[in-house]
C-alpha cells in the first residue's frame, strides 16, 4: 500500500460532514475527531451506540472530551451489558485510532495475494466493481456472485446483492461454529439457541461447561451471569482438557480426554436414566422415544465412560447426581464455538437430550423463550426470484443443515459444481483465519473473476482482494437496529461519535452507492440511512430522535418460561421433545447419539485445541493498539511434563509443525500444569502474515495454518477443526 | 477523613483485564505501559489444581517508602482519601520511588514523570468509582473508606478470608484480596 500523505489523512468528505451535522441537531455530536475537529466543543459529551468489536453488540456510551474520542463504557439501559463493557469493548475506541486502518480504496495491480495496490476514489473502485458484476451476471447468472459475511454491519451489502440477484449468503459463524449446537437443539426441541444464547445462566443452580471457557470467552452477559453464579454458589462442573479461568470457579473438574465427550454425556444420561433421576412428568409429558432411547443408552456405563474419557467413574456418578438434584435449573451450556470433530451435532443432541432428561428446557435456570422488539422491515421493492438453487448443500448432502455452509459455496468455487461461482464478496470476516485449510481457499479465489473485500483493517483475506473497500468503525457510521432476541425486548442504536480520519465509509453508503452503479438505485428510496432508521421506527411506534438520545428503549418484560406462561410448543415432526429422532434415523444417522473413538495423535504429536482470549476478538483486533497492549501474541500451552520431556522452557519460542507438514509463525511456549499431556491450545486470532496490517504481522501463530485437516459433520455440513496434531520445531 | 482501599474478590475475577483496559483509557496511560496489571499464581499439579487470579495496582500503602525516597516531594500522601500521588511538574524523573516500591507499580511516563495508579482521584472526589472497579464485568471488585467499619469494603475484609500483596515488605498495602 502506498504511504498516505498527511494531507489526504486529513482529508474530510463532503458527504461525512454532511452526515454528522444532520446528526448533530439531534444530539451533540461534533464535526470530527480531534486531529480533523475545527470546533471542538469543550467539555465531555456522552453520545450513546452500541458495541461491534464482537457480535454481542452491547450498548455503550461513548465519551468525548473537548471534542476527541476519549472512551467508552457500557450503557446501564442495555439489557445485554448491563453498564458494563468486556475488556474488548472498552477497548474499542482503539478501533478508531488503529494506524494499520484501511484508509481509502484499493485496486490491486500485480498477482493476487501479492498485496500491491493503488489507491482509486470511491466512484473508481466501485464503476470496476459494478461492471465486473454486469459481466458475470451476463456470462454465468447473478448466482455466480457469492456472498460471505458476519455481523450486522453486513445488512445493507446483502440487500445490495439480493437485489443484484445474490442467492449464495453465508457466514462462517454457521459452519465453522455455532451450527452444530443450533441443529442439535433444532432436531431435539425443534427450536435453536439463538444469539446472544438463551441460556438463563443467572438462575441455574447448577451450570456444566463443556469445553466452553467464559470468562476467557467475554461475550459479555454469559461471562457476567457466570461470574454471578459463582457468587451465588451454584454448582460449576466443567468439563475441559485445559485447566480453563472456568475450571478454576468449578465445584467439580473433569479433565476430558479431548474427542470423548460425547462417551460422558452418554454415561451421565445412563446414569440419570438408571437411577430414575430424571423428570420423569416432564419426560412423559412431553418426550418422544424414551424407551427407545433408554435402551439405546443402557450399555453407557460410567465405567465403559471412564476407558474413553479418563474420568474417574465416581467422578461421573457424583456429577450425574449433582446435575439431577439441582433440576430443572441445571443448565448443561450448549457451547457456542462447537465445531470439533465432526461429530458435532450428535454432541450436540447429546447435550440437548441431557437437558430434556432434567426438564431444563423452557425452565428457570435452564433454556428462556425469548422475544425481540418488533420492527417491522423496510418496504423494499421484491428481489429477483433467483433461478438456480444454491450451490452451499448440492442434493441435499447435509440433509439437516439449517444455513448455508461457506465451505460449500469455496468448494463449488473450487470446482465449478453445480454451477461457477465468480464473484466473491466478502464483508467483515477474515475468510483465511475462519475456514480450515487455507490453501483451499485460495485455490479457490483463483477461479474468480472478481474478488471484493470491504473491513476496517487489512485482514489476510483482503490482501488476496482485487478491491479492498474501507469501512468507517463502528464509532464513525450508523448501523442497523439492534434488535436481539433476549429476555426482555429492546432496540439499540449504533451512530457516528466521530468522523472517518480519511477516506472510509460506512456499509450503508457502499451498499446504496454501489446498487446505483448496478442499476438498482430503485431498492434504496431512502437517501441517507437516518430516513430508513426513522421510518422503521415510527412503524414500529418509535422515533429516530428518541432512539439517537437514550441509545436504547426498552420494551416489554414478556413471560420466558413454561412456568409463567410460555405454552410448551415443540416444532419437531412429533410435536414433542424428541428423545429418539425419526428423522435422523430415515435419514440414516444414528436416532440416538452414539460415540465414535476419535484418532490417536502420530507419535510425538499433540491434538491441537484454540479458544479465546478475553482481550481479542477473532483475528479482527490484534493490530488494536490497546488490546495490543494488554496481548500482543498468543502462546502454545504445553504441559510440564512435555515440556521437560522435549526440553522446551516457559517463553521460548518455537515453531509448530501440523501432521501434514505446515510450519507456524514462531510462537512462545507456555509451560504449564493446566493442560494435559496430549494436547497443546492456543488463542486463535494470531499469527497475522498480512503486510499491511503492521501492528501484529508476525506476531504469535496461526491455529488456522495449522489446521489443514478438517472433519464434516454428515448431518449439518460443520467442519470439525480440532482433528489436527502437531508436533514442536525448537529451530527458529 | 478517609482511608480509601480496594477489595477484589478473586473468586468472582476470571482476569479479563477489563480494568487494565478501563484505567488505560480513562487515564490516557501511554501506549506500552499499564498502571494494573493481573497476575495469575497457579499452584498444584494436573488435574488439581488452584488458581488466583489477581488485579494489581499501587497499594496506596500506610507506610510508604516511595514516598519517604522522594527528593523533591513530588510522591506524596493526598490529604483526601490518603491516596499516594505524584504532582507531575515536581517530579525529576530520577526512579527512587519507581526502585523503592516492592510491588513494581511505578514507572517513568515518556512524559518525564512517576506515574501510577491514582485510586482515580479524579473521579472518586465527583463522588465515582474508580474506572476499573466500576467497568469491572463480575463485579469483584470493591472500593471505600478502610477506616469506615460500615462501608462495604471494611465489611467484606471482616467477613471473608483474604490477604495482602507481600506484607512481609511492612508497607502496610490497602489492597486486599478475598479468597
Ligand atoms: S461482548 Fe464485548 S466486544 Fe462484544 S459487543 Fe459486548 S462489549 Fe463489545
Ligand atoms: S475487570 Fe474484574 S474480572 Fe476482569 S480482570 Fe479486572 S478485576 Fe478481574
Ligand atoms: S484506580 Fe484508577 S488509576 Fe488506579 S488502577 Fe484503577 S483505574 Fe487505574
Amino acid at each position: 500500500m502506498n504511504s498516505i500523505s498527511r494531507r489526504k489523512f486529513l482529508k474530510i468528505t463532503g458527504f461525512s460532514v454532511g452526515a454528522v451535522a444532520a446528526a448533530s441537531a439531534l444530539s451533540p455530536i461534533v464535526k470530527g475527531s480531534e486531529k480533523i475537529n475545527k470546533e471542538k466543543v469543550k467539555g465531555i459529551q456522552k453520545i450513546p451506540t452500541y458495541c461491534d468489536i464482537c457480535f454481542w453488540k452491547c450498548g455503550a456510551i461513548a465519551y468525548l472530551k473537548d471534542g476527541a474520542l476519549w472512551k467508552i463504557e457500557g450503557n446501564p439501559n442495555d439489557p445485554l451489558s448491563k453498564g458494563r463493557l468486556c475488556p474488548r469493548g472498552t477497548g474499542g475506541i482503539g478501533a478508531y485510532s488503529d494506524p494499520d486502518r484501511l484508509r481509502s480504496p484499493l485496486i490491486r495491480t500485480k498477482e493476487r495475494g501479492e498485496e500491491k495496490w493503488k489507491e482509486v476514489t470511491w466512484d473508481e473502485a466501485l464503476d470496476y466493481i459494478a461492471s465486473k458484476m454486469k459481466k458475470i451476471k451476463s456470462e454465468y447468472g447473478p448466482e455466480s456472485v457469492a456472498f460471505f459475511s458476519h455481523g450486522i454491519g453486513g445488512n445493507f451489502l446483502k440487500h445490495t446483492l439480493k437485489a443484484y440477484g445474490v442467492n449464495n449468503i453465508s457466514a462462517p459463524s454457521y459452519a465453522q461454529c455455532r451450527g452444530p449446537r443450533d441443529v442439535g437443539f433444532e432436531l431435539t426441541f425443534g427450536d435453536g439457541i439463538g444469539s446472544p444464547e438463551r441460556t438463563d445462566i443467572e438462575n441455574a443452580k447448577c451450570l456444566v461447561l463443556i469445553g466452553s471457557h467464559l470468562g476467557e470467552n467475554m461475550h459479555n452477559s454469559q461471562a457476567q451471569e457466570f461470574a454471578n453464579a459463582v457468587e451465588r454458589d451454584s454448582t460449576v462442573i466443567v468439563v475441559d482438557p485445559r485447566f480453563s479461568v472456568a475450571a478454576s470457579k468449578a465445584k467439580y473438574y473433569l479433565p476430558i480426554k479431548p474427542g470423548t465427550d460425547i462417551a460422558l454425556l452418554l454415561a451421565w444420561m445412563n446414569v440419570i436414566v438408571n437411577e430414575k433421576l430424571y423428570d420423569v412428568e416432564y419426560v412423559n409429558k412431553f418426550g418422544f422415544g424414551f424407551e427407545q432411547f433408554a435402551a439405546e443408552i443402557s450399555p453407557y456405563t460410567p465405567e465403559w465412560a471412564y476407558t474413553e474419557t479418563g474420568i474417574d467413574v465416581e467422578l461421573i456418578r457424583t456429577t450425574a447426581r449433582v446435575m439431577a438434584i439441582n433440576k430443572p435449573a441445571t443448565l448443561i451450556h450448549p457451547g457456542r464455538h462447537v465445531t470439533w470433530y465432526g461429530d458435532d451435532a450428535q454432541r450436540s443432541r447429546a447435550i440437548a437430550l441431557l437437558n430434556a432428561l432434567l426438564g431444563s428446557w423452557g425452565r428457570k435456570g435452564g433454556f428462556f423463550f425469548p422475544s425481540s422488539y418488533s420492527i417491522p422491515p423496510y418496504p423494499y421493492p421484491e428481489y429477483p426470484k433467483p433461478g438456480k438453487d444454491k450451490v452451499d448443500n448440492p442434493d441435499n448432502k447435509y440433509p439437516f443443515a439449517i444455513e448455508e455452509i461457506t465451505t460449500g459455496i469455496r468448494e463449488a468455487t473450487i470446482t465449478g459444481k453445480p454451477y461457477p461461482i465468480k464473484g466473491w464478496f466478502i464483508y467483515a470476516t477474515n475468510l483465511i483465519h475462519a475456514l480450515p485449510n487455507e490453501e483451499e481457499t485460495i485455490k479457490a479465489i483463483q477461479n474468480l473473476d472478481l474478488m471484493v473485500v470491504v473491513d476496517v483493517i487489512p485482514s489476510e483475506i483482503a490482501g488476496w482482494a482485487d478491491v479492498v473497500l474501507p469501512e468507517s468503525v463502528y464509532l464513525e457510521r450508523y448501523d442497523d437496529l439492534h434488535a436481539s432476541s433476549f429476555k426482555e425486548t429492546f432496540v439499540g442504536i449504533r451512530q457516528p461519535v466521530v468522523e472517518s480520519p480519511a477516506d472510509q465509509k460506512p456499509n450503508w453508503w457502499i451498499a446504496k452507492k454501489l446498487a446505483d452503479k448496478l442499476g438498482l438505485g430503485n431498492y434504496f428510496p431512502w437517501q441517507h440511512i437516518e430516513e430508513y432508521l426513522d421510518y422503521r421506527l415510527n412503524a414500529a411506534g418509535l422515533s429516530l430522535d428518541q432512539l439517537k438520545k437514550e441509545g436504547i428503549i426498552r420494551g416489554e418484560k414478556p413471560p420466558i418460561y413454561f412456568e409463567d406462561g410460555i405454552t410448551p410448543e415443540f416444532p419437531t415432526p412429533s410435536g414433542k421433545i424428541e428423545f429418539y429422532s425419526l428423522q435422523l434415523a430415515q435419514a440414516g444417522f444414528d436416532p440416538v447419539p452414539k460415540f465414535t473413538r476419535p484418532d490417536e495423535p502420530p507419535a510425538g504429536y499433540f491434538r491441537l485445541l484454540f479458544g479465546r482470549s478475553p482481550v481479542h476478538s477473532f483475528s479482527r483486533t490484534q493490530s488494536n493498539r490497546i488490546l495490543m497492549d494488554m496481548m500482543e501474541e498468543n502462546e502454545v500451552w504445553v504441559n510440564n511434563d512435555i515440556a521437560n520431556r522435549y526440553g522446551l522452557a516457559n517463553g521460548q519460542y518455537i515453531k509448530l509443525k501440523n501432521q501434514d507438514g505446515i510450519i507456524s509463525n514462531k510462537v512462545k511456549v507456555k509451560v504449564t500444569e493446566r493442560i494435559r499431556t496430549d494436547c497443546v491450545y492456543m488463542v486463535h486470532g494470531f499469527g497475522h502474515n498480512s503486510k499491511m496490517l503492521k501492528g501484529a504481522y508476525g506476531k504469535g501463530a496461526s491455529d488456522a495454518q495449522l489446521i489443514t485437516k478438517y472433519k464434516i459433520d454428515p448431518i449439518m455440513g460443520g467442519t470439525g477443526m480440532n482433528v489436527n496434531f502437531v508436533t514442536f520445531e525448537t529451530e527458529v | 477523613m478517609a482511608r480509601f482501599g480496594m477489595v477484589i474478590d478473586t473468586k468472582k475475577c476470571v482476569g479479563c483485564m477489563d480494568c487494565v483496559v478501563a484505567c488505560k483509557t480513562e487515564n490516557n496511560v501511554p501506549e506500552g505501559y499499564n498502571r494494573d496489571w493481573i497476575v495469575t499464581v497457579s499452584n498444584g499439579k494436573f488435574p488439581d489444581i488452584h488458581l488466583e487470579i489477581q488485579s494489581q495496582r499501587c497499594n496506596h500503602c500506610d507506610n510508604t517508602p516511595c514516598v519517604s525516597c522522594c527528593p523533591t516531594g513530588a510522591s506524596h500522601v493526598e490529604e483526601f482519601g490518603k491516596i499516594v500521588l505524584v504532582t507531575h511538574n515536581m517530579c525529576i524523573g530520577c526512579k527512587a520511588c519507581v526502585a523503592a516500591c516492592p510491588y513494581d507499580a511505578r514507572f517513568v511516563n515518556p512524559e518525564g514523570y512517576a506515574d501510577k495508579c491514582t485510586f482515580c482521584m479524579h473521579r472518586v472526589e465527583k463522588g465515582e468509582l474508580p474506572a476499573c472497579v466500576s467497568v469491572c464485568p463480575t463485579h469483584c471488585m470493591y472500593f471505600g473508606d478502610l477506616d469506615d467499619p460500615n462501608s462495604e469494603v471494611s465489611k467484606l475484609i471482616a467477613s471473608r478470608k483474604n490477604h495482602t500483596l507481600i506484607p512481609e515488605a511492612g508497607t502496610s498495602p490497602r489492597i486486599y484480596y478475598l479468597t
